[in-house]
């Protein structure tokens, strides 16, 4: 049974508390017990406490599927990119080095390389991921279109990212907020402490030009 | 004796902190549960739904619950993990006796042997040196029925007044202050009335950290308008994104509210209606603040002026409005005045009884709203009331059939029983679900405490720090293998559920304590056989008190997933029975009849009006000076839970933040030549710790942060001061002053311990 389709996966950083709950639960799934398959960090815990919760983005030309010398990720018919099958998987480590997210990992003692596959076994019976539900502060969230565009004015879901020449559309949403300036976050307490206000804010620039030209608000 | 019996190594290389993790049935993904079963977590007050699976007389995993309307299945990790407490090597399934000659320092004693020896050493002890020998401490993260039936043994079968618990370290400011502002003591509005409010204002809460489930709604209220102020002298993951960030002084909070409450005043921000129909004393209040000008206010608290100024026209000049506060104002010697603080600001902007508009104290344990309200306080009764007041002994003796005479007065706070043992006045102690050895302030006073003992009973499920020093431990009952209930943040009564039996002779609590009544040949009164007979007469015994539970149920509560307090069997204001009142989600609304008014007005004195109270600064005991110029503050991490006997023994939860560690910014650490990951050693009056430091520029510069979780020669309460609030009793946990060095060496712990232990 497919995932339905009026159903996506959105992560929102801005929200992310850094508290693990979906590292935790991630490794409760069914289809990877014991593992987990997020990669959560800290952008440089020194200056901030800002997070990054990261899951496959399940690309639509999934550039692992495509670097892959023994054809062995497949991706379903309702756009999940699932973990390389077994016995095709000659654990060459090609996707690890080619997804522009960071997400495929290679596990050498089963010598296979394994990743997120929006908890398949419950996504794929209508259930949300086990991430995206227990998610506290739900900078991940798993539903509707409707249900982000009411529950999330603030921001704005993409899902096309340039990397370099190579441009990658995908099936998890990435929220971007809609006003750049507003709400910049606080990183240094001496700074919050001074009496003339100082930048407290990172901008995070990785893109050339203008970012967010192609975002539509 | 209550000395250790064997070397600290020894006692834990049998009873751990050993790590449990995902094996088995907990690990393969073809054994199905049996059953799953809907409850709630362990930890936490806020109490989220969780679904436990089980498989056979063992907890497998989890399922979220997401038709639980407070938390909708999410979890934090601890949340996630919980069910790896279960099945566990440190497990006790036996008693235990103090044995020196056993290797473990620890022998099994067959269950009826050791509730034997425990009732005739408690009967020697009250012989000898008469009744109040014996203390009892009990904890909130208890049912509210052993909370209550705890309360009833130490009255009616021990008759010693010195009954306290571990709330004293957590709810007591925040109760004292609710009590003589609101004449109650609960939070005011179900959290789903936060989403749509104009202003949040966080004083003193890591709520990522300790109550993440509350994350989501505010950053919900946010998406929708809302602006959040958080006070706070580290940038917590939820100070991060908020809207204006106060980087407050560690004990300097009642001067911030008192401040702001000045530019309000003089800006003419407050709903002089409100203040004029629904409260007195504002003018006294005013007349305090007025000393309280922004340059001042700007000077003591280390908040700019700029930012205190914003804090004031944002909360002056909304609408809707909540407020929130938690240990981070409460843990302090002036804990009571920081939280009436907090209250004026509310008072005077009138926001308050109304949909969207409210105030609360986010509760640190499981039960702490429930633990608090039922009788094992020490100068309390069930149902909210006063054991000094004639009226409310006379009930509550009526209800368990004793003579008013006989029932003892009030006792005093769970620090001061420890000084009690200290002065020799009390012989013996039963302790259960608190683990002072690690949790209380200044704790190498309380070894010594513990070490004075002529006979201590601990009731555990894991032998914990303190027990280690136990004549007799009785194994107690995880919560998953009891039923009962508990209030949890937003003043909802929910009701835990029962997923495996207690394992080996291991029994349920309430079954320990009644077994001791009966040794002691005092079995009246503690007959019960289960929990719901507990509550049936804890219903009777709360009716007509503030907090009225009489019209809850068992079924009502899983019919209507929770019910909140009061829930009244008749009517307040006629009398007349009703079978189907619904609770009280929101507090204070106008026009509302409480038993206490009489109709006279929203809040819970004779007059119906809230009361103003000068909510005074005064500067911490023990502040930084000279000799020790720095600010220690103490506090959680999300993958840990109070004194971590329970987390600490979760391999993936330790893995998480394995071992404590020494916060500090980089203009601090660059002065004292330290790095990131360097042994750094903190001293304050009391004691030295050392750990590896953390070098963050998210904490003030003249402060350092200490999370409070670990044992030994790695507690944070190594350090802390036994100052006390003199109305609350809590201590002053968040701040003393404390000087830092770059360490010699490595610790010595460093080379035998596991980080958990």
């Amino acid at each position: 049974m497919p995932k339905p389709d009026e159903l996506h996966f959105f992560i929102d950083p801005n929200r992310c508390i850094g508290c693990e709950a979906c590292v935790q639960a991630c490794t409760e799934c069914d289809t990877h017990r014991g593992e987990s398959m997020i990669h959560l960090e800290y952008v440089h815990r020194p200056e901030s406490v800002q997070t990054v919760p990261v899951v496959c983005m399940h690309c639509d030309q999934p550039t692992c599927a495509e670097v892959c010398p023994a054809d062995a990720i497949k991706r379903t018919g309702d756009g999940v990119v699932q973990s390389a099958v077994q016995p095709r998987c000659i654990a060459c480590g090609n996707c690890v080095m080619a997804c522009p997210f960071g997400v495929p990992e290679l596990y050498e003692d089963r010598r296979i390389m394994m990743k997120c596959d929006m908890c398949y076994d419950r996504s794929s019976v209508g259930k949300k991921p086990m991430c995206a539900t227990v998610c506290p502060s739900q900078a991940l969230f798993f539903g509707t279109r409707e249900q982000i565009d009411a529950l999330r004015p603030l921001s704005a879901p993409i899902n096309s990212f340039r990397f370099g020449a190579q441009t990658i559309t995908t099936q998890v949403f990435l929220m971007v907020p809609r006003a750049l300036t507003t709400r910049d976050s606080y990183v240094d307490v001496a700074a919050a402490m001074d009496e003339q206000p100082r930048n407290r804010g990172v901008s995070l620039k990785i893109l050339p030009g203008d970012p967010f030209a192609a975002v539509e608000v | 004796m209550a000395e250790l019996p064997v070397e600290p190594l020894r006692i834990i290389e049998r009873f751990g902190p050993h790590l449990s993790s995902m094996t088995g049935a907990r690990l393969s993904t073809s054994v199905e549960p049996d059953r799953l079963v809907k409850t709630h977590c362990c930890f936490c007050g806020q109490q989220c739904g969780i679904q436990l699976k089980v498989r056979g007389n063992e907890v497998i995993g989890f399922e979220p619950w997401e038709e639980f309307p407070f938390n909708r299945g999410m979890l934090c990790p601890k949340g996630v993990k919980r069910y790896l407490q279960g099945s566990h090597p440190d497990r006790l399934v036996t008693a235990l006796r103090r044995d020196p000659s056993s290797p473990s320092g620890f022998s099994p004693l067959p269950y009826d042997e050791a509730i034997a020896r425990v009732a005739g050493e408690i009967a020697r002890i009250q012989q000898t040196y008469g009744r109040e020998a014996i203390g009892v401490l009990g904890g909130a993260s208890l049912t509210t029925e052993k909370t209550y039936l705890l309360g009833k043994f130490a009255r009616v079968c021990l008759r010693t007044p010195f009954i306290d618990y571990n709330g004293r370290l957590c709810m007591v400011s925040a109760g004292a202050a609710n009590k003589k502002a609101f004449g109650i003591d609960r939070t005011t509005n179900p959290w789903s009335d936060m989403v749509g409010t104009d202003v949040i204002w966080v004083a003193g809460s890591n709520v990522a950290e300790c109550s993440p489930i509350t994350t989501n709604y505010i950053w919900q209220a946010r998406e929708q308008g809302a602006k959040v102020i958080v006070q706070d002298p580290r940038i917590t993951p939820i100070a991060r994104m908020c809207d204006l960030y106060l980087p407050v002084k560690p004990g300097r909070d009642a001067a911030l509210f008192a401040g702001v409450l000045q530019i309000m005043i003089e800006r003419d921000w407050l709903d002089h209606e409100f203040i004029r129909e629904h409260t007195s004393g504002f003018e006294q209040v005013a007349e305090y603040c007025r000393e309280w000008t922004l340059a001042r206010t700007a000077d003591v608290t280390g908040v700019p002026q700029r930012a205190l100024m914003q804090a004031a026209e944002w909360w002056g000049t909304a609408t809707t409005s909540f407020l929130f506060h938690a240990r981070g104002i409460e843990h302090h010697s002036n804990g009571v005045q920081n939280a009436l603080g907090t209250i004026n600001l509310v008072l005077a902007s009138g926001r308050i009884g109304k949909a969207k508009s409210g105030y609360g104290t986010i509760v640190g344990q499981a039960n702490g709203q429930g633990g608090r309200e039922h009788g094992q306080k020490c100068d309390q009764l069930p149902g909210w009331r006063d054991i000094s007041n004639p009226e409310h002994r006379r009930y509550i003796a009526g209800v368990w059939g004793i003579d008013e005479q006989d029932l003892p007065g009030p006792g005093v706070d769970a620090y001061e029983l420890f000084r009690k043992i200290d002065r020799g006045e009390i012989k013996g102690l039963l302790s259960i679900c608190f683990n002072p050895k690690v949790s209380l302030p200044d704790n190498s006073f309380i070894t010594r405490c513990l070490e004075k003992l002529e006979f201590f009973t601990a009731i555990d499920f894991f032998l914990n720090d303190t027990a280690w020093h136990a004549d007799v431990v009785l194994p107690g009952s995880l919560q998953e293998e009891d039923e009962g209930t508990v209030t949890q943040v937003e003043g909802r009564i929910i009701k835990i559920n029962k997923a495996v039996d207690c394992p080996g002779e291991a029994r349920q609590d309430w079954r320990i304590i009644q077994d001791i009544a009966r040794a002691l040949d005092r079995p009246a009164g503690f007959t019960f056989t289960d929990p719901r007979e507990i509550f049936e007469e804890l219903r009777v015994a709360s009716k007509g008190g503030v907090a009225d539970y009489s019209g809850v149920t068992y079924e009502k509560i899983t019919e209507q997933l929770g019910v909140f307090w009061p829930c009244y069997s008749e009517d307040p204001a006629t009398g007349a029975p009703i079978d189907n009142h619904p609770g009280t989600p929101r507090l204070f609304e106008r026009g509302s009849y409480n038993p206490i008014a009489k109709g006279a007005g929203p809040f819970y004195f004779p007059d119906g009006r809230a009361r103003f109270n000068v909510a005074e600064h005064r500067p911490p005991v023990d502040d930084a000076d000279e000799e020790y110029p720095l600010y220690l503050t103490t506090g959680r991490v999300v993958s840990q839970f109070l004194s971590g006997t329970q987390t600490r023994r979760i391999g993936p939860l330790v893995r998480q933040y394995a071992e404590p560690r020494i916060e500090m910014h980089p203009r601090l650490a660059d002065r004292l030549g330290i790095a990131d990951g360097d042994w750094a050693t903190a001293e304050t009056r009391r004691g030295a710790l050392t750990l590896r430091a953390q070098v963050v520029a998210t904490i003030r510069p003249d402060t350092i942060f200490i999370p409070y979780h670990w044992p030994g020669r790695k507690s944070a309460n190594q350090l802390t001061v036994a100052a006390q609030d003199p109305i609350s009793k809590i201590p002053q946990y968040k701040v003393c002053g404390c000087r830092v060095r770059r360490a010699d060496a490595p610790p010595d712990y460093a080379a035998v311990l596991e980080p958990q232990q």
